[in-house]
């Protein structure tokens, strides 16, 4: 890497799951968790970017400012992304941006989120413009249901089964044993998952993913300021892709009623999914057999198996096999969510993304204690959120 | 017949009815280009094909076959604003929906008919569009498109 790339120089987090408290209180833990990690003194930031949360009023419409505030006022320029689940990786490439340009050298990235409990659902009033709306009004199509085709196509069209999307709980429930901020720390096993209720077939209750409070948060510094930091040989953000669809976008995304059409353009060879992957290693100049490990957004366990081949970390249908020769748990070939994934944090949209690369940072650094992948140097994140909005973070040592 | 009481769709101008009921989609008089949901203001139609800079729509009735792209259920009742079609008191009925890819390449979720479930589908297979009860309301009964296998010759036996 030359010397004009940022490094992640601090991570830190707040313990995913239902505290009740403000997220401000959240964000404001994992910032100075992530300032205490980095040595930076929260007086030298000179970016703040926040993720917004939509459920949390004013306040979490102005996230960067709110969080500012909350550390006290230090004149730090601030900012705030909204991109759905990629927030905290559109954070990340605000405050990348800035400081690649010279703007600034120290910025810190926060994400933290309060949420009710139950089925995620639009705001209130007759919104008949609002697919969002609309979806529950004419279908009664609710985020799970979404997942539930994805996952229903990979049994008629790969011959996956129920049993299979088990197998991705049972390996991420024993990853997430070691991880201090995951919610759930319960081993399962493919009879626990089966037996719990179907929600939309073919998904079980426990192959969904539930949501949750908690926070996270990034400082990412200069290449200049990581030397007088005396960071040797430290975690670099190699690529951040945040790209839209092309269209047509022809898969069916959350939360709309169809897809683009191929009347009048045919569709393209890559995927939305797969594009966001395409645009991470082609910026970073890194191809998927150097990836070490990956986090992927498992909003269900078989959208695990959906990312790990829109990541090209195997061929379209060959996930399962990869899940039932062990390659995607630690020690494998290719570990895949060595923190125990969505399914033990549950989602805290705006911090989501963030804690993805907080994960990473702590697998190249080999100090992901209880969970670590021996010898990690490139990680990968991927998500993808509702309206064209989706994320890849490639870090690098 | 039973006396029927009004029936209306419970959005305008996504779908006709009758007998051979069809999805109304926004076609650009420019570059073809369809769009379902259709766009809710004429006006305001500006096309989604990136090398096309038309303006103009029509209205266009989609197929009313396609195939199964997926399918699923909602085994627990949604949240509001979705409308529970049973009575206040009464047990929820889980329903089925599907994702159907009609011959203009565009993919279109819908519940799917009364009395079919997930074991009356597969990918790939054929469904047709229906037009069935949604919930009902102070005006009537509020309509809505529905995907409904298509049974062929011989399989009927076996339902």
């Amino acid at each position: 890497m030359s010397g004009d790339g940022v490094v992640v120089a601090g991570v830190g987090m707040h313990p995913w799951g239902k505290w009740g408290r403000s997220f401000v209180q959240y964000g404001v833990h994992a910032a100075r968790a992530a300032l205490a990690d980095a040595g930076v003194a929260w007086d030298d930031v000179e970016l703040v970017v926040g993720g917004e949360t939509v459920r949390n009023g004013y306040a979490g419409y102005v996230a960067g400012s709110t969080f500012a505030q909350a550390l006290g006022w230090n004149g730090a320029r601030v900012a705030t992304s909204y991109a759905a689940c990629a927030t905290g990786a559109q954070a990340i490439d605000t405050a990348r941006a800035r400081i690649m340009a010279g703007l600034c050298e120290v910025a810190l990235v926060v994400g933290a989120d309060t949420t009710p409990k139950g089925f995620l659902k639009p705001n209130a009033g007759e919104r008949y413009d609002d697919p969002d709306w609309l979806r529950f009004r004419l279908l009664g199509m609710t985020n799970p249901m979404y997942f539930a085709l994805y996952a229903r196509r990979r049994m008629d069209l790969y011959g996956a089964t129920q049993e299979d999307f088990a197998a991705v709980k049972v390996k991420n429930a024993r990853h997430g044993l070691a991880n201090d901020n995951a919610r759930f720390r319960k081993e399962a096993t493919v009879e626990d998952v089966l037996a719990s209720p179907v929600v939309s077939d073919p998904l079980h209750l426990l192959d969904i993913c539930a949501t949750s409070d908690g926070a996270a948060a990034v400082v990412l510094v200069s290449e200049a300021y990581a030397a007088r930091l005396g960071l040797g040989d430290p975690v670099r953000v190699a690529a951040v892709s945040t790209v839209t669809p092309t269209f047509p976008n022809t898969v069916m995304d959350m939360p709309m009623l169809a897809t683009d059409s191929t009347a009048a353009v045919a569709a393209g060879d890559l995927t939305f999914k797969e594009s966001i992957a395409v645009a991470a290693y082609e910026e970073a100049g890194i191809g998927p057999d150097d990836v070490d490990v990956a986090e992927v957004y498992d909003l269900s366990t078989a959208l695990e198996l959906d990312w790990i081949e829109d990541l090209q970390l195997c061929k379209p249908g060959e996930a399962e096999s990869l899940l039932r020769a062990g390659d995607t748990t630690i020690g494998g070939r290719i570990p895949v969510n060595p923190s125990g994934g969505l399914a033990c944090s549950g989602e805290a949209v705006p911090a989501q993304a963030l804690a993805q690369v907080c994960e990473l940072t702590w697998q190249l650094r080999g100090q992901a204690t209880g969970r670590q992948v021996e010898g990690a140097r490139v990680g990968i994140t991927a998500n993808q959120g509702l309206f064209g909005h989706g994320s890849a973070v490639l870090l690098a040592r | 017949m039973p006396v029927t009481q009004t029936q209306t769709p419970a959005v305008d101008g996504w779908f006709t009815t009758g007998d051979e009921p069809r999805l109304l989609a926004s076609r650009c008089t420019t570059c073809g280009d369809v769009v379902f949901p259709p766009a809710p203001d004429a006006a305001a139609a500006f096309c989604r094909n990136p090398r096309c800079d038309g303006d103009t729509i029509e209205s266009a009735e989609l197929s009313r076959r396609g195939t199964v792209w997926s399918y699923t259920d909602a085994q627990y009742q949604p949240p509001a604003p979705y409308i529970a079609p049973q009575a206040e008191g009464a047990a929820y009925a889980p329903f089925a929906l599907a994702a159907v890819e009609l011959a203009e390449g565009i993919v279109v979720l819908g519940q799917v008919a009364l009395g079919y479930g997930v074991g009356d589908l597969r990918v790939g297979a054929e469904a047709e569009l229906v037009v069935e009860t949604l919930y009902a309301d102070e005006t009537g009964d509020r309509t809505i498109w529905r995907w409904k296998p298509v049974v062929e010759m011989g399989e009927e036996a076996d339902q």
